[in-house]
């Protein structure tokens, strides 16, 4: 049993509000950047699952966002660092192997490029299970890499996993959550399963970790070896800071709480918002 | 070329964003010079067709199977990619739901379609269809321009006004479903509906939400915000700080890691407006904040304010409202 964990680097949760179109469109970032979190969870389910199953792990990255197709030509060194950074911490927390696919010629490519690059690493491996993915990356928000290399690979999706209940026969059964429902499905492996934050408590990484991580020398694959291009079908353009809004904060008085209640009842009441 | 729009059924229902989603497509049909058309899906599909001729739709095709009775993907994106065929369709739309958003970047993967995932606004410019999209949590917007011949657009929830309903009828397309039961991978064994008929949080015009606030008796704190939630038949959010501490399950987690949500109404009770919370849900049309610190950032966002303690807020506020609205 092999198990692969597909992961980004992305700036910070908390830095977001910082990040800038300019910085987005050099790919170069003031705010701390970090393994996105919805991968750490994906990263600690396939470490759970390794141990449970005694499955082989592997963690496979590009880095940064492919450059949104905002036709960027620099920035391919630090999409190659940060790749680096997420597999080391994939690798400090405890995934047995690294490789890292290089950003040479997937530049001003959009998230099929992505997710063909992903997917051609994974049937690469060839003896691949299971792909376990975040369900979706605090920049981009798209949500939609890893149904691509789903597609691509012609895998069974699981998405939205909250838990995975059993894994025997060649089948992977588990609890998604949807809008308004909470199911219960099996699919037969190989097959790709995108995780939400009510799975697992990602570990954080030891000090062993942290140490055979720093020594990891991470094998690079070669897109145009794996047969991927960069292809363009939709682009960003005209990235901006949305307009702020100006509020002006109506203070709702009363001498008991239950006279400010009705009076702001009444303001709503009035101003027809209710 | 002709624009077509999935129709999410849940519980027999058609989703509310749907038909958001149908009302923004007309119009972008027009403005092209393209038919629309709607599809739907399901075990039954008939009443879900009928109101959509009533929603922009002049037609609709419908696939009815058993097969088709639970939200599988393999099987709804079969479905969508056989009406997509039939309609000619080069710009496909769906609601930016759970299960929207990856049905449609499946069939959009399927068709090397060029894809702008939980669109906040679309528009017509010199013929071509421009998606915008909030990216970085919220934190960024950006055009998505199409390269591809065609083009999928999922939409966020509560994005555009749900349309007035007229008495149009559509003309139904029924399609036989193409897929055996065999060539479905995923079995669903068993499914639970949450919420028991609850407000879903994306589709709510108001929202009550609590946040740290509630420390002093998080139990106590939850039940008023429910309590008030449902004498205004509303939704029940939360800071991701309510969460973190164990309070409320993460469902109800409004902003950056959370749900973004935009409704018409949406009243914090001690949230104290961390901007990664102000990212989720800052859109509302109109934000009430009710909290001990006058210095609280969320006093800065709001368009009312009461300072004061929740524990007895809250309950006056749910009275006040039942007497008011005669419940």
């Amino acid at each position: 049993m092999k198990i692969a964990v597909l992961i980004k680097q992305t700036p910070e949760t908390a830095d977001l509000p910082t990040v800038t179109p300019d910085e987005v469109t050099r790919g170069a970032f003031q705010a701390k950047l970090a393994i996105n979190p919805w991968d750490e969870f994906a990263v600690e389910e396939a470490i759970q699952l390794g141990e449970r199953l005694d499955a082989d792990t592997l963690a496979l990255s590009l880095g940064l966002s492919l450059g949104l197709s905002l036709g960027l030509s620099l920035g391919d060194d630090a999409a190659n660092d940060a790749a680096n950074d997420a597999l080391k911490h994939a690798l400090a927390m405890g995934i047995a192997a690294a490789k890292r696919i290089d950003r040479a010629g997937l530049t001003g490519g959009d998230l099929w490029t992505t997710a063909a690059a992903l997917a051609a690493a994974v049937r690469a491996e060839g003896d691949i299970d299971l792909v376990l993915v975040g369900k979706q990356s605090v920049d981009e928000n798209s949500g939609a890499v890893h149904v691509g290399v789903a597609r691509k690979l012609g895998w069974p999706l699981l998405s939205n996993v909250v838990q995975i209940v059993d894994i025997a026969d060649g089948h992977i059964t588990v609890t998604r959550a949807a809008d308004g429902v909470q199911e219960t499905v099996a699919a037969p492996l190989p097959a790709v399963v995108s995780v939400g934050k009510e799975i697992n408590e990602p570990r954080y990484p030891g000090f062993m970790g942290l140490r055979k991580a720093s020594k990891a020398q991470i094998p690079v694959l070669d897109p145009a070896a794996l047969g991927v291009r960069a292809e363009a079908r939709a682009s960003w353009s005209n990235l901006r800071k949305p307009a702020a809004r100006a509020t002006t904060v109506r203070l709702i008085s009363g001498a008991t709480p239950q006279e400010q209640a009705a009076n702001l009842v009444d303001a709503l009441l009035n101003d027809k918002v209710i | 070329m002709s624009v077509l729009v999935w129709l999410e059924q849940r519980d027999g229902a058609v989703v509310p964003s749907s038909w958001e989603t149908l009302g923004k497509a007309a119009e972008i049909a027009q403005r092209l010079g393209t038919p629309v058309a709607a599809v739907v899906m399901g075990a039954e599909t008939a009443a879900a067709a009928q109101a959509a001729g009533g929603y922009g739709a002049p037609t609709v095709y419908t696939l009815t199977s058993p097969l088709l009775a639970d939200y599988r993907l393999s099987a709804y994106a079969a479905a969508l990619h056989q009406a997509a065929r039939a309609a000619h369709a080069t710009i496909l739309l769906a609601p930016a739901t759970t299960n929207g958003r990856e049905l449609l970047a499946a069939v959009a993967c399927d068709l090397d379609a060029g894809l702008a995932p939980d669109a906040v606004d679309v528009r017509v410019e010199d013929g071509q269809v421009i998606a915008v999209r909030s990216v970085y949590s919220n934190n960024l917007l950006t055009d998505v321009v199409f390269h591809a011949p065609v083009q999928c657009i999922s939409v966020r929830p509560r994005a555009f006004p749900l349309p007035t309903p007229t008495s149009a009828q559509a003309a139904v397309q029924p399609l036989d479903f193409a897929l055996a039961a065999d060539a479905i991978p995923e079995q669903i064994t068993a499914n639970t509906r949450l919420g028991d008929g609850k407000v879903n949080l994306t589709d709510a015009a108001i929202i009550v939400a609590g946040g740290r606030g509630v420390a002093a008796d998080p139990a106590k704190g939850f039940a008023l915000v429910a309590e008030l939630a449902a004498v205004l038949d509303a939704a029940v959010g939360a800071s991701r700080a309510a969460v973190d501490a164990g309070y409320i399950p993460y469902k109800h987690q409004v902003g950056q890691t959370g749900k973004t949500v935009k409704p018409d109404l949406y009243i914090a009770a001690g949230i104290s407006g961390a901007i990664q919370h102000l990212a989720g849900m800052g859109g509302s049309k109109v934000i009430v904040a009710i909290n001990k610190d006058a210095n609280a950032p969320i006093f800065s966002r709001a368009h009312y304010g009461v300072v004061g303690d929740l524990f007895t807020l809250l309950p006056a506020l749910t009275a006040a409202f039942k007497q008011r609205l005669g419940k």
